[in-house]
């Protein structure tokens, strides 16, 4: 069966049965309110669409992020829902149960929100400033990278390398982060360095 | 592939249908429409599922919902049956197929059949509660419903749930918000392996019968559609395997009816609003058949009794 | 994977084995569903479990796990025996004719060489013989030809020996067999879709190399419809590795070098092969182009030819690899200070849960980077049972930063079809969260700060690092996307004619093809060249015709490399450059020059009866036998996991892979059969993924607690009840769960002994909307794949009881 007819035959169903008339345009009795209420307003209208991709595994299915407020306006934005892109060839709209509820991970009450500290031997994480975060970061990578970098080997063979401090990279981070992420780590020497690939 | 609905638009879009082409109301009437919708309906392809539940996060994330994490029962079903904020659940069926001694995994989507002949609809003491469309789409109206439970005691499926937190009833309602711009069901569109689809139910019937061939090649001769008759047909059907014996699929009912007494009910309720009725012999008779002792508080009925706009006593 | 999610729909036999894609890849499945819809195509699953993939299978058959090599070699004796090989295929486009040196030899479960005390080989017999004109000689027929050596090393795996130790019913196996056997037709194809099933073992490399020679004997690789085709787990993990973020990788699969190598040349004198038969091409010829130019990316202006580009600024390995299993056993030995972890949750990732948290606990500082509070950023907090730690003890300073989810950040995710995916921000990050690119260039511009203002130790690799951004505190994608396309470092004349400029300085390269050696190019990944050139972002097309539907949509985003979507996609068409199958048409020699739905894998004008369809290898063919290339054989062999429930029935003596490497201390933390009776493995389920929709409400309550899965002969022989608690334990750690008792795990009988499997799930932590509950790696061992130290995730042993529920 051709179901490009079909679907067509679908769309001149629907159609038809607009008959010219709008849930909007009627005016509405008391009890005829009451009738009308059980369809919901369809929540898209009037939105902001982007487009992404699902993060969780390497299907890569195209989404559809409805916000209100378009970031590329410079407005703030919320996004209220995620859907399946009809238009990505893999996915062709679908999603799985984990990819239709994306929502509830950009919204997750566990959210990280704020840089923290957790003091050697302390039962507590306390917030503190980017600033603060990242100096202390840098320090601790300077002063290890500084006592324990390897510039010769035994044989005085130059090997440049800094093993007492490692790193794993995030898989579900862009190719652009990746990329430089790897010039960081690489460029300090670092060897132990490994992603997701083997769990 | 059955191929994919566009993806929705922003633009505000007409309804393609309303309450114009309403076909039933409960406890009350409404006049005939103009016009007839063409039939729609959701064909669930048990045989390409794969029990993601993805129809479940779907339908969750469309409509708001949030179900409450529960726990581990022994199986996979979870939440292990339908709730009022869950209003569809995959049921999950281990069975050793007898002639093959094969191992069959039946994964069923269970949710509101959106009967031709709907008897939750039959069953409403509640004027305007539940509503059908002649598209086929039966919905409840919450702002009408008194939270009585006979709609769970009319349906031949077990469906309805009554929420503890609103005390009102709750099922799928196929989207009607999705349909009515021209959208399927939040569930079809998110299922993975299209075996949930949805259109005219003339079309839904032919895609099932092309399934059913491809399934009777596959060794599976008794594979057929799940359309029951006794409830005039439904506007959720299923493609089965073992179309022969529709029960082995977490007892779906190998012939559902309304119930007797919900039949007599309906003729009174058709003609007559709540109100009226409600000094009639037949209310307290069928109330006690239907529902059990004193399961409707005088408070409900009182509110019934206002919603159908009669004497508030 | 070889082909695309898409291409899945050509197929006519989809084998699922080593993974479970209908549960794990549910979106990815939907092209079985539609092969098996539109082309009457069959699915074939093969696992330890009757899973969701099992569901809608045509033919399912048990298997113990760990088995796989067994199996799948059975499967090749079935089709050499009985004449089911694609012969022209084989014969032209693999090494099966190759003669091999004299001297090699396989004998109770060892190939030569072997050295006990090393746990390793001397690989020099695994070698083809050379003939005078300095090329691999070939003779299908010489006593030492690969095929008469293959045919000999699987002659013992019989329907009766797999059965014995796989616990596979002998009649599912022969039709399994049967059905593959099928697909050696030219007209018929099978594919192949595995992830961490087949990874996750001591010997994973060989699980997957065994059924890439299955494909290959079959004709099934390079073509529509067939591959192997790996699925990726993360959505960027295909990227992350692209990139080569791990220990021994340079972006493009090039390779670290050791400190053996301490020069340019000494390294490039072991790579960029010559062709080993006439006409090949041996595209690691251009070696040397990429690794320049990734030089180039790295060092900009201070990479010289006078400096070598800088190669001394590359730190040199004196192992081969820092992988996570040696980094962690070094942490354990306190001889790592610090460590970060960028969206990863090594406490519930890595095995030995036990000596992850004494790792963890015994590091200076730890940098948590990620959108949700993971275990690991809190793995000195007692959380009780789940989480049970001495916290004053615990010195490690932890600091957490906030990062953005997908929805906060644009950029582009390669999927595992090999696709470069471009997506847009469209929301707010929450508090103070910033991107990750943002947090890796705010902590480089400060150490960059502190080198140039204390000095230290070798500070020239960081502070001379092309960082020549806008906004050198935030890089952007476009910025860093153009970097890894590569671009004209100076002019580049026309060799033929100087006075034209054929790339003027600072534009895109338009693909690899462009690479220079001389630093007149820089790129920071050779195969992601092309993703963003002077036409623009490749990667965010989004025309998704697809011409003839074949699958390939030319047209949406961009595919490396140079945006083919099939590789080896030569091999499609026989030695003629005639499609095998003219219904399943993919590239095709018009006389002069390849042409077809794919960008050729081959040079274009390269003839069909010359060039092999294998281009980066120097033979020009495909390997049924390995040389020297894997460390544990030439060719695979059954070998138990570490901790089996039977012996190895071959070789009884062998524990395990004998050179998967052992460290000191885990050796001891094996378990036996005596003590563990219980053949366990892990996995996902289709609600959840890893351990991040734990976090997520809806997805916590679609599968809200841990739970352990029994058949029911081992549940009633425990007294074990559905939904009742059970305690779990291995050698290395004990977890409580609820039990699902179920009919899709049966009880297997291997080498006349029953075997009972228990199957743990890995979703649940201590953090998060799910109820608390433990992971596998509680209980796992500590070992790896002997190639590439996959952790041994999917066969280990366990014991189990029922317990009493805890107090509500």
């Amino acid at each position: 069966m051709n179901m490009e007819l079909s679907r067509r035959r679908f769309m001149v169903g629907a159609s038809a049965g607009l008959a010219g008339t709008t849930l909007g345009a009627l005016g509405f009795g008391e009890l005829e309110q009451a009738y009308a209420i059980a369809i919901r307003p369809f929540k898209l209208t009037n939105t902001t669409e982007t487009r992404n991709t699902c993060t969780y595994c390497a299907v890569g299915c195209g989404i559809i992020m409805y916000s209100h407020g378009d970031l590329k306006k410079g407005e703030k934005s919320e996004i209220f829902h995620i859907e399946g892109d009809a238009d990505h060839p893999t996915n062709r709209g679908t999603l799985c149960p984990k990819g239709a509820a994306l929502l509830d991970m950009v919204h997750a009450e566990t959210r990280l929100k704020y840089p923290m500290v957790r003091k050697p031997g302390s039962d507590k994480f306390e917030r503190v400033s980017w600033e603060v975060a990242l100096d202390r970061i840098a320090r601790l990578m300077k002063d290890d990278r500084d006592k324990n970098f390897i510039a010769k080997n035994s044989d005085g063979v130059t090997v440049n390398r800094w093993l007492s401090t490692g790193f794993l990279a995030a898989s579900a981070t862009t190719n652009e982060t990746a990329w430089a992420t790897y010039k960081v780590v690489r460029s300090a020497g670092m060897l132990a360095f490994d992603n997701q690939a083997r769990v | 592939m059955f191929p994919p609905l566009p993806n929705p638009t922003v633009q505000p879009t007409p309804a393609v249908f309303g309450e114009q082409d309403l076909i039933r109301r409960s406890a009350s009437s409404v006049p005939a429409p103009a016009r007839q919708l063409t039939p729609m309906a959701k064909l669930i392809d048990v045989s390409k599922c794969i029990g993601c539940k993805a129809c479940q996060a779907a339908c969750l994330e469309w409509n708001d919902l949030r179900q409450e994490v529960g726990s581990n029962v022994g199986v996979y079903d979870n939440p292990s049956d339908l709730t009022p904020d869950s209003l569809t659940v995959m049921r999950f069926t281990e069975w050793v197929n007898p002639e093959t001694q094969n191992l069959e995994w039946l994964i069923r989507k269970d949710g509101c059949m959106h009967c031709a002949d709907p008897g939750c609809l039959k069953a409403c003491p509640a004027p305007g509660a539940i509503v059908q469309y002649s598209n086929g789409i039966v919905d409840f109206v919450h702002e009408n419903c008194i939270g009585c439970g006979y709609c769970i005691k009319g349906c031949p499926f077990n469906i309805p749930r009554i929420s503890k937190v609103d005390n009102k009833a709750y099922k799928c309602t196929l989207c009607s918000d999705r349909v009515a711009v021209g959208q399927g069901p939040a569930c079809q569109k998110a299922c993975p392996t299209q075996a949930i689809v949805f259109g005219t139910k003339d079309d839904m019937k032919k895609w099932a019968d092309a399934r059913i061939t491809d399934l009777k090649s596959r060794g599976y001769k008794n594979a057929g559609l799940y359309d029951p008759p006794g409830v005039d047909g439904t506007h959720v059907m299923y493609v089965l395997q073992h179309a022969d014996q529709p029960q082995i699929y977490a007892g779906l009912p190998a012939n559902p009816r309304i119930s007797l007494i919900v039949e007599v009910w309906k003729g009174v309720t058709k003609y007559a609003g709540l109100a009226a009725m409600a000094g009639m012999a037949i209310f307290g008779a069928l109330h006690y058949l239907v529902t059990g002792p004193n399961n409707v508080s005088p408070d409900e009925e009182e509110k019934a009794k206002h919603l159908a706009g009669g004497p508030a006593s | 994977m070889t082909n695309s999610w898409t291409d899945i729909k050509n197929t006519d036999l989809v084998v699922i084995m080593g993974g479970n894609a209908a549960e794990a890849h549910p979106c990815g499945f939907k092209w079985v569903t539609e092969a098996k819809a539109n082309r009457g195509a069959k699915l074939i699953v093969v696992d330890p479990r009757f899973t969701r993939s099992a569901a809608v299978a045509d033919m399912y058959a048990p298997i113990r796990q760990g088995t796989d090599i067994a199996f799948l070699l059975g499967v090749i004796k079935y089709c050499i025996e009985n004449d089911k090989v694609q012969w022209e295929y084989t014969k032209a486009f693999t090494n099966a004719p190759y003669i091999v040196k004299e001297g090699f030899g396989y004998q109770d479960g060892l190939f030569t060489g072997y050295d006990e005390t090393k746990r390793d080989y001397d690989r020099s017999t695994w070698e083809y013989e050379l003939g005078d004109d300095g090329y691999v000689k070939s003779d299908i027929d010489h006593p030492r030809s690969v095929w008469n050596l293959l045919k000999k090393h699987v002659s013992i795996y019989t329907p009766e020996l797999v059965e014995r130790i796989c616990g596979t019913p002998k009649d599912k196996f022969t039709k399994i067999c049967e059905m593959i056997a099928e697909t050696s037709s030219p007209t018929k194809t099978m594919t192949s879709m595995y992830a961490l099933g087949w990874t996750q073992h001591s010997k994973g490399s060989q699980n997957i190399r065994t059924m890439a020679m299955l494909q290959l004997i079959l004709g099934n690789i390079g073509v529509r419809g067939g591959g192997m085709n790996a699925l990726r787990g993360h959505s960027n993990i295909q990227g992350l590795t692209d990139l080569g973020l791990m220990s021994n990788l340079i972006p493009g699969y090039l390779t670290i070098p050791t400190e053996k190598e301490p020069t340019l040349d000494a390294y490039m004198s072991t790579r960029g092969f010559k062709p080993m038969r006439p006409n090949q091409m041996s595209y690691w010829q251009n070696y040397k182009k990429f690794m320049v130019s990734f030089l180039k990316s790295m060092w900009g202006d201070a990479a010289t030819a006078d400096n070598s580009f800088a190669y001394d600024w590359l730190p040199k390995l004196d192992v081969p690899g820092y992988d996570v299993l040696r980094a962690f056993e070094l942490m354990h030995q306190g001889k790592m200070n610090g460590y970060f972890c960028q969206g990863f949750n090594p406490l519930l990732s890595f095995p030995n849960r036990k000596k992850i948290t004494a790792a963890l606990s015994k590091l200076k500082f730890l940098v948590i980077m990620d959108p949700l509070d993971t275990e690991t950023s809190r793995f000195w907090e007692n959380h009780g049972d789940f989480n049970d730690v001495d916290t004053a003890k615990i010195q490690t300073e932890v600091i957490q930063l906030p990062s953005t989810c997908f929805a906060e950040d644009t950029g582009s995710l390669t999927n595992s079809g090999r696709q470069l995916h471009w997506h847009w921000a469209g929301g707010m990050p929450p508090g103070e969260a910033k991107k990750d690119a943002w947090i890796m260039a705010q902590i480089y511009t400060r150490l960059k700060a502190l080198y140039q203002k204390e000095g230290g130790a070798v500070p020239e690799p960081i502070v001379n690092l092309d960082w020549r951004y806008k906004d050198p505190g935030e890089p952007s994608p476009e910025e860093l996307a153009k970097e890894m396309n590569g671009s004209a470092t100076e002019d580049i004349a026309d060799p033929n004619d100087p006075t034209k400029i054929v790339l003027a300085k600072g534009k895109q390269v338009v693909s690899f093809a462009a690479l220079r050696d001389d630093g007149k190019t820089a790129c920071g990944c050779w195969i992601y060249s092309g993703c963003f050139n002077e036409a623009g972002n490749n990667m965010a097309r989004r025309d998704n015709k697809d011409p003839d539907d074949t699958g390939a949509f030319p047209n949406w985003a961009w595919s490396w490399p140079v945006n083919r979507r099939i590789i080896y996609n030569r091999a499609s068409a026989d030695t003629n450059g005639n499609p095998w199958d003219p219904s399943r048409k993919l590239l095709w020699w018009d006389g002069a020059k390849w042409t077809g739905y794919d960008v050729p894998d081959i040079i274009p004008t390269g003839k069909p009866n010359e060039v092999g369809p294998f281009i980066m290898n120097p033979e020009g063919t495909a390997r049924l036998f390995a040389r020297g290339m894997m460390r544990d054989g030439p060719f695979p062999a059954h070998y138990e996991p570490f901790e089996a429930p039977i012996a190895n029935v071959i070789a009884p003596k062998i524990r395990g892979n004998p050179v998967a490497r052992v460290f000191k201390g885990d050796l001891e933390q094996f378990g036996d059969a005596k003590e563990f009776p219980y053949a366990a493995t892990s996995y996902r389920l289709t609600e959840h993924f890893h351990f991040w929709t734990k976090h997520v409400q809806i997805n916590a309550s679609l599968q809200p607690e841990f739970f352990v899965e029994i058949g029911e002969d081992l549940a009633k022989e425990k007294g074990i009840k559905s939904g009742s608690w059970v305690r779990v334990w291995s050698k290395r750690g004990s977890v409580k769960a609820k039990a699902v008792v179920t009919k899709r795990i049966r009880t297997l009988t291997c080498d006349g002994k029953a075997v009972h499997i228990v199957g743990i799930p890995l979703h649940w932590g201590f953090m998060g909307r799910a109820k608390m509950g433990f992971g596998p790696n509680s209980l796992t061992p500590y070992v790896g794949d002997a190639n590439i130290e996959t952790p041994e995730y999917k066969a280990f042993l366990v014991d189990i009881e029922p317990i009493a529920g805890p107090v509500a």
